[in-house]
């Protein structure tokens, strides 16, 4: 059978016909497969979902109990069979709860990787190499230029900021799922012990993140009821990045905007969002994971979707790995 | 230079100025000479050191690396320098020092090389040197810091430091060199200030602000002189105590490139005018357009062929200083007619003064910016004839109103992603306007643009072209546009010609985007034909596009 036969790129997503099933499909379909709980791949709407518990519990948290008809737990590692495939899901390392997810049939097996990251996350599993004929990756960082650095060392620039300008709000934008939870986290593994205020959009998530036993420490709701302004100065406030752009913003003291991303290794994307601190912190690979990634599983064939494809086929190429770019449409490139 | 590197860093992405001034006093304040007086020239643009050629600088990165990596990764960040020092892939040098490269050693090792030294010390200092640290070495050796930080704040900074005035450090700066040893030692008090050994220093000129919807209602235009606004630069000459100095508007000493000019200069003061390229009006001859200009600016030297080839002058607009002293709290008119005096007795092949547009009334003006009687004037200056010379940019006494462009309603077609720090939105748009082929009404594209429009204005389009996307081709997205169904964008430009290299057969001249359109469909768009009636009869083929 060839790969393309068994998973092939669709306007609603990734479809595998012998099982019935599109992965991550950015349109409400019968059976969905998910990665993870990011709103670009999991929407709502769908007939059957499967995914890891807690991709399933973050998309109620995210979209209500009722996001589908039917959810369906897939625990890491156990086959499962749909249709004329079998399908396993293994820990992707991106955030809580992500998967990849293998899908295998007549001795060939794909490997999705949905979104991943090589480096240590406290906050989630760690990726699982996978052997497989055909790769899917992501390309969200797929391209020579990003070398993100050490987390501690961009943890660092913040705590000495907050030192420097200890009359300013520090105001770091972060993911809602992940990012947000893992800048805490490495906080306080520099020693950051304050209290941290969050904005209201992170506080669910981060409530489930406690109660699934990873500790954030103290939090406090990022509001001015019954405190002076001062209060925040010197202060570490973590939302959404489009907060702000926002009049949220405006109830801190003199507010120095950081923001956490791997798009903030390129001087002109921290220019282009106004952003004063950048801090280098991803939950995808860089170009040296990825294409370490690609030596280390060596498939027959890799196939590279949402990011920039092209750098990432040209160095499959040099390597002489066979490589095309799956063009899908609807997921955020720019996503971080 | 890691503190350099990071000084950099936070100084590009620093938007207040008291945050700019405190970063670059404090590095001033712990920083050891010379690095920070190598620092300050390379802020200040005085350093000197023989610019690497961004050629060398790609050729030592393909040794290293796939050109077509290279050109992916350059596409996406937009800037030479930075993209090396993002994708370059150190290789551990074999006595390989562990300590911080200092800027002194930086610079001294870049000054004492031999120019068949250069590639192999380039190379061996980005190995050595890491992430930003290497990006502020590239960004030194191409000579481009453009850290938006001015030789004026950098001026603030030290004053700053020293707790003197800035105006003081402006009238010394011309006489002193890097490493600046001794400014320093006078900032942090060890020693007397410098002695002042040129006093012919740039003074920040007076600006104008455009005029807007509304702005002349309530002024009468008896208080108002008219004068044509030149399409030259802004430029201040300076003639005193034997010291003579060309300063462009920002400051920059631009005499080298015009020893013409200064050689001819027979008065003594500082005159603020134009710098043209052909003849003046007393001699009778033609004032030449920007183009030719260009071919004697960013020199360093020029030859005596050039000079004949293009000869510059300088258009007189106003008098700061004349013999007997400061005019700048002089009403205008006063400054001009001493401005007049000056001129009539200097050369008349690289001097004459600015004329005067007599006008009864707005209507009156506004018809002659439109319609200007030299292709080198770009719209009109209004002054006020009772202002002083004010430094910066007061809303008031003067005002500027350029002439129109050309509009045309055009449909958005592709858009691609932008460079730099536009990199993450669609903002090169391609649009068309409506022919007919074979019968049927099609989009022909017939232009690109890719400004014009505001941060909010590009939030929209992205967002359009995100959403409205029917084919992408690498970078590339062809969005849907058809007769009820697209983005309609109001497009300037400065001009159109025949053009046989393009498929519509017209090429627009600086085209922007000056609004977008959303109250008008697609069909109510123009024309091919409306175009092709504004191409100036006689026009031919453009060359350069």
């Amino acid at each position: 059978m060839k790969a393309d036969h068994l998973l092939y790129p669709t306007p609603k997503g990734l479809y595998c016909e012998r099982g019935g099933f599109y992965i991550d499909p950015v349109q409400p379909v019968e059976r969905a497969l998910i990665t993870h709980g990011h709103a670009d791949h999991a929407r709502a709407g769908h007939g059957a979902v499967l995914a890891t518990r807690q991709t399933l519990d973050i998309m109620a948290v995210r979209y209500g109990e009722a996001f589908c008809q039917t959810p369906e737990e897939a625990p890491l590692g156990k086959a499962m069979r749909i249709g004329d495939v079998t399908v396993h899901f293994h820990p992707a390392g991106h955030v809580l709860g992500s998967a990849q997810i293998a899908v295998e049939a007549e001795g060939l097996r794909i490997v999705v990787s949905g979104d991943y990251k090589r480096r240590r996350d406290a906050t989630c599993l760690p990726f699982e190499p996978v052997p497989c004929d055909v790769f899917i990756t992501e390309a969200t960082f797929g391209l020579p230029v990003f070398h993100h650095p050490d987390d501690a060392g961009e943890i660092g620039k913040l705590l000495t900021s907050l030192r420097q300008f200890p009359e300013r709000a520090h105001l770091v934008g972060a993911y809602a799922l992940g990012k947000a939870q893992r800048v805490i986290i490495l906080l306080r593994e520099a020693g950051y012990n304050a209290p941290i205020f969050i904005h209201g959009a992170l506080t669910k998530l981060c409530d489930y993140y406690q109660a699934q036993g990873i500790d954030l420490g103290a939090l406090e709701p990022a509001t001015i009821t019954g405190r002076d302004k001062s209060a925040f100065a010197g202060r570490v406030i973590i939302g959404p990045p489009s907060a702000f752009a926002d009049k949220w913003a405006r109830r801190f003291p003199d507010p120095m905007a950081v923001f956490a991303s791997g798009w903030m290794l390129v001087r002109q994307r921290a220019r282009q969002r106004g952003v004063e601190l950048p801090i280098v912190i991803s939950d995808h690979c860089d170009w040296a994971e990825l294409t370490a990634t690609i030596a280390e599983l060596r498939p027959g064939e890799v196939w590279v979707t949402h990011g920039r494809e092209e750098a990432l086929v040209r160095w499959c190429e040099l390597q002489g790995i066979a490589a095309r770019p799956l063009h899908l449409v609807g997921y955020d490139d720019e996503g971080e | 230079m890691q503190a350099f590197a990071e000084l950099l860093d936070r100084l590009v992405l620093t938007p207040q100025r008291n945050a700019k001034i405190r970063l670059m006093a404090d590095y001033f304040r712990t920083t050891p000479d010379p690095d920070r007086g190598y620092a300050l020239a390379a802020i200040a643009g005085t350093l000197d050191i023989a610019a690497v050629k961004p050629a060398l600088l790609r050729q030592l990165m393909l040794e290293r690396m796939d050109p077509i990596l290279f050109q992916y990764s350059y596409d996406y960040v937009g800037d030479l320098a930075e993209t090396i020092s993002l994708v370059w892939e150190a290789v551990e040098p074999e006595d390989a020092q562990v300590a911080d490269l200092s800027l002194g050693a930086v610079i001294h090792r870049l000054q004492s090389a031999g120019r068949a030294d250069v590639r192999g010390l380039v190379r061996d200092l980005l190995d050595r040197l890491d992430g930003s640290a290497r990006y502020a070495f590239l960004k030194l050796i191409t000579g481009s810091m453009r850290i938006g930080v001015s030789a004026r704040l950098v001026k603030q900074a030290l004053a700053e430091m020293g707790g003197v005035e800035a105006g003081e450090i402006e009238t010394l700066w011309h006489g002193l060199s890097p490493p600046y040893l001794s400014l320093f030692a006078w900032l942090e008090g060890h020693s007397e200030r410098p002695a002042l050994s040129m006093p012919a220093v740039f003074h920040a000129v007076m600006l104008a602000t455009p005029v807007a919807e509304g702005d002349l209602t309530n002024l009468d235009p008896k208080d108002y002189a008219a004068e044509w606004k030149w399409d030259g630069i802004r430029v201040q000459l300076a003639n005193l105590d034997g010291t003579r100095r060309l300063y462009s508007r920002s400051g920059d000493d631009i005499s080298a490139a015009f020893p013409d000019i200064l050689e001819a200069v027979n008065f003594e003061g500082i005159i603020d005018g134009e710098l043209l390229v052909g003849g003046t009006a007393r001699t009778n001859r033609a004032t030449r357009t920007f183009s030719d200009l260009q071919q004697r600016l960013n020199r360093k030297t020029v030859t005596h062929k050039t000079i004949e080839d293009y000869p510059a002058f300088v258009r007189g607009y106003d008098l700061l200083f004349s013999r007997e002293g400061d005019l700048r709290a002089l009403p205008f008119s006063e400054r001009r007619t001493a401005l007049a005096g000056l001129i009539e007795e200097a050369s008349p092949t690289h001097f004459d003064l600015s004329p005067l547009v007599p006008f009864a009334s707005w209507e009156e003006i506004d018809r002659l910016r439109t319609a200007p009687p030299d292709p080198v004037i770009e719209g009109i200056m209004l002054k006020r004839w009772d202002s002083p010379y004010l430094a910066g940019r007061a809303k008031g006494p003067w005002f500027k109103w350029k002439r129109e462009p050309f509009n045309v309603d055009a449909v958005l077609m592709y858009a691609q992603r932008g460079h730099g720090k536009r990199s993450s939105y669609y903002s090169d748009f391609t649009f068309g306007v409506w022919t007919t082929s074979e019968g049927k009404d099609m989009l022909v594209p017939v232009g690109k643009a890719y400004f014009g429009f505001t941060d909010a204005e590009l939030e929209i389009l992205d967002r359009y072209v995100r959403n409205n996307t029917i084919e992408r081709f690498g970078p590339v997205r062809s969005v849907k546009a058809t007769p009820d169904h697209g983005f309609v964008l109001e497009i300037a430009f400065e001009g159109i010609n025949r053009s046989s290299r393009h498929k519509s057969g017209v090429a627009m001249r600086f085209p922007r985007i000056a609004r977008l359109r959303a109250d008008k469909l697609p069909r109510d768009a123009d024309r091919l034909e409306t175009l092709l009636a504004m191409i100036p009869a006689g026009a031919h083929d453009d060359i350069d596009g």
